[in-house]
């Protein structure tokens, strides 16, 4: 067998067996969080080492206890999860409504200043967290904001406005200018081209967008913490998640239960936002 | 620009005018919609980090910056303490072994996944969608799920070890310093964390790199098919030139983004067993013992390695590219 035969033979099994290893080491810890939140704790120290749950043995007394509120001797998740989801959805509103002019003007205006702008853009994009954890932590401190819903938004947004406008940018990019050329000389504002012309072109997009910020926000944990920790009926579900593991005599199970509820909403999101990036992408304005 | 188009028949002083408005206008327009994006970077980005640098030099703790103003008493002390303090040195070293190890595995695991991943084949949608799962989960939940996974007690890994591999004792990945692999230490603790940082992080250089790859015009690889070349050699010689700038680009967005990494490691492992980085320390400071300055000044330093290295980065990766080009 010559050479390249032998070689391609050989990459051609390897890419099936590189295949299956990617496969079962990015979906088996998932598996096993689902699989060790619906079995009684009981079952699990007598044999860690079972992988399936059998019909008997399941159950959701995990789920029933974390989303319990705590006044009913629960963990009380639902209120988290309205915490986290009332965080995000402020953030991706707000981003959204700052972040569009802006990607706007950089991706198609000329004006002074609009090279520097958009670096500067980008680089906050790589400027380390950890930088800006102290003053914020400080500033938040002296403004009574610490503790508050609000402050976290505010951090939000500045951690998700670069992404944002990066990723509006390219696609504004591949709106056409023709169209709002058209649209100019009908007499519409700038403004209005934006409204009517461009974010309904870009609407996928922009939805894209608009989940990404809220996956970010969904998962962040640095500041939450930094901000939160003192106000336990604050916490959004990160934050509830960790500082229950850091509890005594918590089971496993529970762990594995919370886990699940912080995993699924955005998990479920990403999947709905990349079948509407790929329709957005293939059903294209500009087909000319 | 838009309104060039509309164009009156005027006299030539008119149509020299008109174009200058229009830039104008346009100039105008520009500025107006980028300044509430200017504005939130400014007020909750760009004067927070100064404020860090200030804060760096001034001997402050959370009780005394009520009464304090932004020009108290400017002292060399903190930078001082950060670099005398024990342990120091050392979190910096972990901190860059962290970050080249986690860099350079979630690019090389992404190029495998990218290249096994590239020829279109049943499910290739569905498995294309599990590899970004790592990337999409919340951290908090993704670091518990491999606490448990590996837990000593309980954990399915050190389970089947026992009972499969034939391990004689349950090895504590997560809070073990080090652990002797045939005689030789190994950093246990640090090597789980990168192996950790890796699987999370590698379908961000996967997405990146199976895009370049789709866009490599398929009449190069024909050729070379025709030439009879192996697979390994068109990977090396047209593949992988092609795939350059998009690595490069990968390994400085990874690098940067893993440096100052904090909640990974703070979750896994909470910085101890060897893996105390930079900025878990940073929050150390500055939660345990409110010393403002402390933690300011250690995160400038932190930011200060970063720009030397990339600096250096640049100036070694620059040189290449133009030796390549001559």
């Amino acid at each position: 067998m010559s050479r390249a035969a032998f070689q391609e033979k050989f990459f051609g099994v390897m890419r099936w067996v590189v295949i299956a290893v990617l496969v079962v080491a990015t979906i088996f810890p998932f598996y096993y969080m689902l699989l060790l939140s619906v079995k009684p704790i009981d079952n699990l120290l007598l044999d860690p080492g079972r992988i399936w749950v059998s019909v008997s043995e399941f159950t959701v007394d995990s789920y029933r206890q974390v989303l319990t509120s705590v006044e009913d001797g629960g963990q009380g998740f639902l209120t988290m999860l309205r915490n986290s989801a009332l965080v995000s959805i402020g953030a991706v509103v707000l981003t959204l409504l700052v972040a569009i002019p802006g990607a706007y003007a950089v991706s198609r205006l000329r004006f002074t200043g609009r090279r520097e702008v958009s670096a500067l853009f980008l680089g906050v994009y790589l400027f380390p967290a950890t930088l800006l954890a102290v003053p914020l932590f400080v500033m938040f401190a002296k403004a009574g904001l610490q503790g508050s819903l609000v402050g976290l938004v505010i951090v939000y947004i500045a951690q998700t406005v670069p992404v944002a406008i990066y990723m509006l940018r390219n696609y504004f990019a591949t709106v056409p200018v023709s169209v709002e050329e058209a649209a100019a000389l009908d007499g519409c504002s700038r403004l209005t081209i934006i409204r009517r012309i461009v974010l309904p072109l870009a609407a996928p997009s922009v939805m894209a967008t608009g989940l990404y910020v809220f996956m970010i926000a969904w998962n962040e944990f640095l500041f939450a913490l930094l901000f939160l920790a003192a106000e336990p009926t604050h916490w959004t579900v990160s934050l509830g998640l960790q500082q229950l593991a850091n509890g005594v005599e918590v089971p496993k199970t529970v762990l594995m239960a919370g886990s699940v509820v912080l995993t699924l909403p955005v998990v479920l999101m990403f999947y709905a936002a990349e079948r509407m990036l790929t329709e957005g992408l293939t059903s294209g304005a500009d087909k000319s | 620009m838009t309104t060039l188009t509309e164009r009156p028949p005027a006299t030539e002083p008119t149509r020299r005018s008109k174009p200058h408005t229009a830039r104008r206008e346009e100039n105008r327009t520009g500025l107006a919609l980028v300044s509430p994006t200017f504005l939130i970077v400014l007020v909750v980005v760009v004067l927070p980090i100064l404020w860090t640098v200030v804060l760096a030099f001034q001997s402050v703790r959370l009780v005394d910056i009520q009464s304090q103003g932004l020009w108290g008493h400017w002292t060399l002390r903190n930078l001082e303490r950060v670099f005398s303090s024990p342990g120091f040195w050392s979190s910096l070293w972990t901190t860059v072994v962290y970050t080249v190890g986690s860099t350079l595995g979630s690019i090389l695991v992404g190029l495998v996944a990218a290249l096994a991943l590239r020829r279109p084949f049943r499910g290739r949608a569905l498995v294309r969608g599990a590899m970004l799962l790592p990337y999409v989960a919340p951290v908090v939940a993704v670091a518990f799920v491999w606490q448990v996974l590996l837990s000593p007690d309980l954990g399915v890994v050190n389970h089947w070890g026992l009972n499969v591999f034939g391990w004689d004792r349950p090895i504590p990945f997560l809070t073990q310093r080090s652990y002797d692999v045939l005689g030789v230490p190994v950093p246990m603790a640090l090597f789980t964390v990168i192996t950790f940082e890796t699987w999370r992080y590698f379908p961000f250089a996967f997405l990146f790199l199976l895009a370049r790859l789709q866009a490599v015009p398929a009449v190069l690889e024909e050729a070379a098919v025709v030439d009879g070349t192996t697979p390994w050699q068109r990977f090396r010689f047209i593949l992988l030139p092609q795939l350059m700038p998009v690595i490069a680009l990968l390994s400085v967005l990874r690098f940067i983004m893993t440096f100052n990494k904090f909640d990974d490691v703070y979750l896994l492992t909470g910085g101890g067993a060897g893996t105390d980085v930079v900025a878990v320390r940073v929050y150390r400071f500055l939660t345990a013992r409110f010393d403002v300055g402390l933690a300011s000044a250690q995160a400038v330093v932190l930011a200060a390695v970063l720009i030397v290295l990339l600096g250096l980065y640049f100036r070694l990766w620059g040189r290449r590219a133009q030796e390549e080009e001559s």
